[in-house]
């Protein structure tokens, strides 16, 4: 098979969808599972607390690339059959959660302590308080810090070729391994991958202006 | 009997007693001013009332029931007593309206409709009916921490604490804040303020405390307290010599 020039970019433009694909994936369901750990570890019961808190040190203390084999080798060594996009979302979203969980945490926290006195003398409860009060104001707050984040999740992905998810660096690689043109392969990688980020860097900072314009401190 | 009544009411953060068994009746109607040093432990005697701060001994009767640790229990008697901070605490992201609003609708479980009008009617009584939907950051510090009366009283409290309300206020606006709670105090709101404002104690309040290391130093009416303070410290906190 002959490689021109636009085989190499439409190739690799195909594997850039299970990119996105993956990204968005572990973006709701890592954001999801983020927000109940979030909820967990600001409790007032030491015991979702704790278990919120093992959680997260589980997962930010251990390299991605090892909760990827542990997902894909692991699961099968128990007899689980995992296809390589089950592990990749699987260990992407549990991953991502420990983050989003620490990352909001911080945006709630900073959320001035009078506010939650006030609600609370208010005669709000825990749960009327974080819903009226705290989280629309930490909201504001999380835009920047989640979408950087969402910027590393992308990234990560590209981790997910190591265990066979044909992602676009996994095709990239695949590429340059027929071509030998491992230059022009990885500088479109890196162009591409460029595509996907930047506009989310983009994004942020415009709702973060707007954000900022329609309410805040 | 008192609508308030304190009686041995410690606080200790570790071996540091910042409230050393303060007992203190409160009749209705009543407007008291807490005065002392900073550090005197005034703020903490007023937070122990309404549970934002838990009193490590010592008991707090609100109107017949008592200050307790149970959260639901604690939540009920927030009702009968507002608080006004010194930063306004204003919740940012609501307009004026929906600051005073929403306590009514969400914890007194009111329509929408009928919190707002509520609403409306305390900000009428604040003077400040024409900005209801004004965010707080654009009101000055005066308006604002009006705005917080107006929460306050669209719970229908019956206690006010206001915890040196004025402070943060140019001196400009303090008056018009003070003119509110002189309405209240006027119709029969009973009132615990901390305050530096002595000029104010003194023509409004019934009853002064001065707060002296953690205990009420000195208590009486304040043309006794101003005019004829007993002990030194309180001669001393007044400039008298």
């Amino acid at each position: 098979m002959e490689f021109t020039f636009w085989t190499i970019i439409s190739n690799l433009i195909l594997a850039a969808r299970w990119t996105v694909v993956l990204s968005l994936v572990t973006f709701f369901l890592g954001g999801s599972i983020g927000m109940i750990v979030l909820l967990m570890r600001i409790s007032s019961s030491w015991f979702a607390r704790n278990i919120a808190k093992g959680y997260i040190e589980l997962f930010q203390g251990t390299p991605l690339l090892m909760q990827l084999f542990l997902a894909f080798f692991g699961l099968a060594l128990l007899g689980f059959d995992v296809p390589a996009w089950l592990a990749a979302g699987l260990a992407l979203t549990l991953w991502s959660a420990s983050f989003f969980a620490e990352i909001w945490r911080g945006c709630v926290q900073s959320v001035p302590t009078g506010q939650s006195e006030a609600a609370r003398s208010l005669g709000m409860g825990w749960y009327q308080m974080m819903m009226n009060v705290i989280f629309p104001q930490a909201l504001l707050l999380s835009i920047p810090p989640t979408v950087g984040f969402l910027v590393q999740i992308v990234k990560a992905t590209a981790l997910t070729s190591i265990i066979g998810f044909v992602d676009l660096s996994k095709a990239g690689s695949m590429i340059s391994n027929m071509t030998f043109e491992p230059f022009t392969v990885y500088g479109l990688v890196a162009v591409l991958y460029f595509i996907i980020c930047w506009p989310l860097s983009a994004i942020s900072y415009h709702l973060e202006r707007k954000l900022n314009g329609s309410s805040g401190n | 009997m008192a609508l308030l009544e304190i009686s041995d009411l410690r606080k200790a953060y570790g071996n540091t007693e910042v409230l050393k068994k303060i007992s203190l009746d409160i009749d209705r109607g009543e407007v008291i001013a807490i005065i002392g040093k900073s550090g005197s432990g005034k703020s903490t005697f007023l937070r122990c009332l309404n549970g934002l701060e838990t009193p490590t001994s010592g008991t707090v009767r609100i109107d017949g029931s008592n200050l307790t640790l149970d959260e639901r229990a604690l939540k009920e008697l927030r009702l009968k007593v507002g608080m006004i901070f010194q930063q306004f605490n204003l919740f940012p992201h609501l307009s004026a309206l929906d600051n005073v609003a929403l306590a009514p609708r969400i914890v007194t479980k009111q329509t929408r409709y009928a919190a707002r009008a509520k609403a409306r009617i305390m900000l009428e009584k604040v003077g400040l009916g024409e900005r209801e939907h004004a965010r707080p950051r654009e009101l000055s510090g005066g308006q604002q921490q009006r705005v917080a009366i107006a929460r306050a009283l669209a719970m229908d409290p019956i206690i006010l604490l206001c915890d040196e309300i004025t402070s943060a206020l140019d001196p400009e606006l303090v008056g018009e804040v003070l003119n509110v709670v002189k309405k209240l105090a006027a119709e029969g709101m009973t009132l615990l303020m901390v305050t530096h404002e002595m000029r104010f104690a003194r023509d409004v309040c019934s009853r002064v405390v001065f707060m002296h290391a953690g205990q009420i130093h000195e208590i009486g009416p304040p043309g006794e307290i101003f005019t004829a303070p007993k002990t030194p410290e309180l001669k001393q906190f007044l400039g008298h010599n």
